[in-house]
């Protein structure tokens, strides 16, 4: 292995070196200082005589006297069983004084693409025990589900909340495959960090968890790669060792802001809002890698967590990131100020892969039309709320008003739940019926006639109209 | 186009690699023409020639770089970027550069996309039955039919003479059983007619004429049938926000649309979706002939996370596919999801150029390259006599939902149908949440013809009806909005309440409904004239003095939102039409 020292340029997380020898695209580089330290790296454009390299720890106390070593591979990760219950940093170096690491495997961290061929359709429902997710968007194993958040919001509640309460129904009686969770934080806080730790060694998960930490003051180029460590490591224990993978990303807007960093360093032309053009391609390059494979038992399934800057889904990291996964769930500040928890608002959220998971056989036969009905019904209460400011409830008619009521106790019950609470889906729907019997029969024109009758609740109807049938 | 049936590889030029950033590679010394399909690295990654400037070739690669490094050979094959065409390509699941799936996961032995590997798009062992449809002693010139083979159950693939050929009289041709590599038929002047064609994917196949398309492409979608028709040969734009239902939309036209044959192209979207798509049309019936739709469908899936230079090259694979088809004398839809993620491709490659960008970075042949791929859509005089149409129905992704986005702009100046996508509509799980307000056809007067002869005579006044009544209820939400439903006067509540049964009942359409999936042409005017029976009784009888709420309070009227459900739909609405006249005239 050759060293050079031979640094032309040091700008921003960028070292440019000259070589005398071809260097690979995306290969792995050590650069030793001065004082000793080896700082890692990675090829970002290689070209005859000279390359780009990206440094994880940042390029501070580099100089042009530091030598630089190409290690002849892409960035890899060790992988193994043993990593289940073990606590890592950004770039994959174990951080709890456990023992070390005895790899199986080395695995690429830049995953191959899943065949689409290959795939298998993601249909099996997660009660993750939360009405608001389970009732109206329903998660399903395989799937990528992300939280939309902001600022101040409880998203790290109701990740946790999912990560200790997420069961498939069937499995508890069969004994199916184990689950286990991997958690990749990038740019999050010590407090946060702490926080998912406690509640991780708190309930037990962190025997059947692995962990990348890259803290908010930890360098930000780390954080491109920390992401990839933690797929690497879902995509082996879901698809070699048969786990079924629940994968947290927090904060995604972190991960984007890096590759913002790195484009403008490169002076790369930006697209929106300084974003590099490729973002797209980037992120779908890891959220494509949550789904289920033909023939393999285990899964991968993906919450990733973005805090959307200025509540705004317009903005390019939500935006990009909603037309890549299948759907989202969105925290609401009102609701949150009104104090629902977990303040989840239904109506822009969705989960695109509801309808293949629910219904006879895998949740409840009326499922699907109780969700529809139950939207409907909170998008015209919520839209009568506008109304009401300006002309009263009295200027409305019955009609309106058993809306606007239904609304309110869609919040209040069926949405608020508290986060140790933990609904099956029997209890999400019977709640569900109880708020729908509050309207008249007749205005529950999505759900099949039949479930009307097994379902219906008669005695709150009394107070219904006299006209329903 | 592909190594595997590449036999001048091996005598083109070679470079060696100067520089690799991502997907854009740059080569010395390589003799390469524009669009040249070339072979990068000790592992022989494919590749096209994008730019030439003095030695230096730029080459966009259509699989992973990493680990690519300066000083690898660079092959050029001489070939710009080709499909091949023949039979098998129905049923097939390909690649952005024509790769079939199916063998690629075979010969990986790996679920996981490996790098280098390559098959050809048809396969070259199968052998097909032929049967010749000319004779010794015929003349028979570019794109004439020789003879056909059952490619599936529903298709007849038909062998044609390839139009760059110069024709002339068949001097050998006979039945029996051949690979798409044998000649099925010898010209007198030597040339040797395949079934298997290849055809540069940048350049439109010939045709004598475009015509004025007058059939609509029927997609058994209330809306668009109804509302906003496509005509086969059209071109139409679904723009929309994500979750707003583009997908689910595209699917529906795919599954539905009486088209000849489907090509679906997946294009930087979700590998479940296209899951999806494979698991379902195997299984589900052509509504048309009753066989399994995959036997008419060409699957082209080059998810988000598979290389960006293929995904900017699978929307041309797609079309030439669906060209050749057409050749045959077929009509055939094709659907793009997502445009904006093909212009995203051409944005990034743009930019790894350091070309000067244009609007929002997109590069500024951007409004070029969408006019040429619609107008590659159309109705068609084919150069064998036939006739056969292309539709192109396209997706897209505008950021933010924001359509005044170059990408959204720049399609809408092109395409002659926009089905407007809209967030709210949806949030109310209103689908398909197709802005009814927004949305155009400008095909709807040119087809009306059609439909008046195969559906009914009054075609487009009910649809005129109905169109007047949802224009009135926007006018009137905006008072409801300001001082609420119970301050209006009685003609205008009632008409409130008639457009809420057009937009329950016939607008809204469950795509997850076994019956109401697909609704043919008569099923969608029987839905209107129900309405317009409950508007023209409800309106008499509120004349004739009847309160509203007496009106509003009929208990047969709200089944008119369960008609969509009906199987025997036709029988329903009679008695239904019967029940609201009588229940109606019974309060006065």
């Amino acid at each position: 292995m050759k060293e050079y020292q031979t640094i032309t340029e040091i700008s921003g997380p960028l070292v440019y070196a000259e070589v005398d020898e071809p260097i690979g695209y995306d290969e792995m580089v050590e650069i030793e200082t001065d004082d000793g330290r080896t700082l890692r790296g990675q090829v970002l454009e290689s070209s005859d005589g000279i390359v780009a390299i990206q440094v994880f720890e940042g390029t501070s106390g580099i100089d042009r006297k530091a030598s630089v070593r190409f290690l002849g591979e892409t960035l890899k990760l060790p992988v193994t069983e043993d990593l289940l219950g073990r606590v890592m940093d950004g770039s994959g170096q174990p951080i709890d004084d456990g023992p070390e690491i005895v790899p199986e495997e080395r695995r690429d961290i830049i995953g191959a693409a899943i065949n689409p061929y290959s795939r298998e359709y993601p249909e099996e429902f997660i009660q993750t025990g939360v009405s608001a997710i389970d009732g109206m968007n329903t998660l399903v194993r395989g799937q990528k589900l992300p939280i939309f958040s902001a600022s101040g919001l409880p998203h790290n509640n109701l990740a946790l909340q999912i990560a200790r309460q997420a069961t498939v129904p069937e499995d508890d009686e069969e004994g199916g495959s184990e689950f286990a969770v991997v958690f990749g934080a990038m740019g999050i806080t010590q407090e946060e960090a702490n926080e998912f730790m406690q509640d991780f060694e708190r309930t037990g998960a962190l025997e059947r968890s692995v962990v990348f930490m890259n803290l908010a003051d930890d360098p930000a180029v780390e954080r491109t790669v920390t992401p990839r460590l933690a797929l690497t490591t879902a995509e082996y224990l879901a698809f070699d060792k048969d786990y079924h993978v629940l994968v947290i990303l927090t904060d995604m807007t972190n991960y984007c802001e890096a590759l913002r960093e790195i484009g403008a360093a490169r002076e790369e032309v930006p697209g929106r809002r300084g974003y590099p053009g490729y973002m797209y391609t980037d992120l779908a390059q890891l959220y494509e890698r949550a789904g289920r494979i033909e023939g393999r038992a285990g899964s991968v399934t993906q919450i990733p967590i973005l805090t959307m800057p200025g509540d705004d889904d317009t903005h390019p990291i939500p935006d990009l990131t909603g037309y890549i996964t299948e759907g989202q769930i969105y925290i609401d500040r009102a609701l949150n100020s009104q104090g629902i928890q977990p303040p989840i608002n239904p109506l822009p959220s969705l989960s695109r892969l509801m309808d293949d998971g629910i219904g006879e056989g895998l949740t409840r036969e009326d499922h699907s039309d109780v969700a529809n009905q139950m939207y409907a019904a909170y998008a015209e209460g919520e839209n009568l709320r506008d109304l009401v400011n300006i002309v009263g409830r009295e200027a409305l008619s019955e009609r309106d008003n058993k809306y606007l009521d239904f609304a309110d106790r869609f919040e209040a019950e069926f949405i608020q739940q508290g986060y140790d609470t933990n609904r099956s889906i029997e209890e999400t729907l019977s709640i569900g019926w109880e708020l729908l019997s509050s309207l008249p029969k007749s205005e529950l024109n999505r759900v099949d006639e039949e479930f009307i009758e097994k379902y219906y609740l008669e005695d709150d109807a009394e107070t219904a109209e006299v006209t329903a049938d | 186009m592909s190594k595997a049936t590449d036999t001048q590889s091996d005598t083109g030029e070679s470079g060696v690699i100067e520089s690799v950033s991502g997907p854009v590679v740059t080569a010395r010394d390589l003799d390469a023409r524009m669009n040249d399909v070339v072979y990068v690295g000790e592992e022989g990654l494919m590749g096209e020639a994008i730019e030439i400037e003095g030695d230096i070739t730029t080459i966009q690669v259509y699989e992973e770089t990493s680990g690519v490094a300066p000083g690898e050979p660079v092959v050029n094959t001489g070939e710009p970027l080709s499909v091949d065409l023949g039979p098998g390509i129905l049923d097939a699941i390909y690649d952005g550069v024509q790769r079939p799936l199916d063998v690629l996961e075979t010969k990986m032995g790996s679920p996981f996309l490996d790098r280098g590997v390559d098959a050809p798009g048809i396969d070259l062992e199968t052998k097909w039955e032929f049967e010749p449809e000319v004779s010794e002693g015929d003349v028979v010139e570019p794109g004439d039919v020789v003879g056909v083979v059952e490619e599936t159950v529903t298709i007849d693939h038909k062998v044609m003479v390839p139009p760059d050929f110069e024709g002339g009289e068949v001097v050998s041709i006979e039945a029996g059983s051949f690979d798409v590599t044998e000649a099925v038929a010898e010209l007198d002047n030597g040339e040797e007619v395949t079934m298997r064609q290849e055809w540069p994917v940048r350049k439109p196949r010939p045709s004598v004429e475009k015509k004025t398309p007058r059939t609509p492409l029927i997609s058994g979608q209330r809306i668009l049938d109804g509302l906003f028709p496509i005509a086969k040969g059209g071109t139409a734009a679904i723009p929309g926000p994500f979750g707003s239902g583009k997908t689910v939309t595209q699917h529906q036209l795919a599954k539905y649309a009486d088209a000849d044959i489907i090509v679906y192209v997946g294009c930087g979207e979700r590998g479940n979706e296209m899951t999806e798509v494979i698991e379902d049309f195997p299984e589900l019936e052509d509504p048309k002939t009753g066989n399994p739709l995959m036997a008419r469908t060409s699957l082209i899936a080059n998810t988000s996370n598979m290389p960006v230079a293929a995904r900017e090259s699978c929307i041309y694979t797609g079309i030439t596919i669906a060209e050749f088809y057409r050749d045959m004398g077929y009509d055939v839809a094709l659907m793009a999801d997502s445009t904006s993620r093909w212009a995203e491709a051409m944005r990034e490659i743009s930019s790894r150029l350091e070309e000067m960008p244009g609007e929002e970075g997109y590069p500024a042949y951007l409004a070029a390259r969408l006019s040429q791929f619609y107008e590659r859509a159309g109705y068609f005089e084919n150069i064998n006599g036939t006739e056969g149409s292309v539709s192109a129905i396209g997706a897209v992704s505008p950021p933010g939902g924001d359509f005044s986005e170059p990408v959204t702009q720049n399609t809408l100046r092109i395409v002659k149908t926009f089905w407007a996508l809209d967030a709210d509509l949806a949030e109310r799980r209103h689908f398909p949440s197709i802005n009814w307000n927004e949305s155009y056809s400008l095909y709807r007067e040119q087809l009306d013809p059609w439909f008046k002869e195969n559906v009914t005579d009054d075609w487009d006044e009910i649809r005129q009806w109905a169109i007047d009544i949802l224009d009135e209820e926007t006018e009137l939400q905006e008072i409801v909005q300001l001082v609420g439903k119970d301050a209006l006067p009685e003609d205008q509540q009632l008409t409130l309440e008639v457009a809420r049964y057009l937009r329950e009942g016939y607008l809204q359409q469950n795509a997850f409904h076994p019956v109401d999936t697909f609704c043919p042409p008569e099923k969608t005017y029987l839905i209107l004239t129900a309405t317009k029976t409950f508007h023209d009784e409800a309106f008499d009888a509120l004349d004739a003095g009847v309160p509203v709420e007496e009106v509003q309070a009929v208990e047969s009227v709200p089944q008119i939102n369960r008609i969509g459900v009906q199987e025997d739909y036709e029988a329903y609405v009679e008695e239904l039409k019967e029940d609201i006249t009588e229940e109606i005239r019974g309060l006065y």
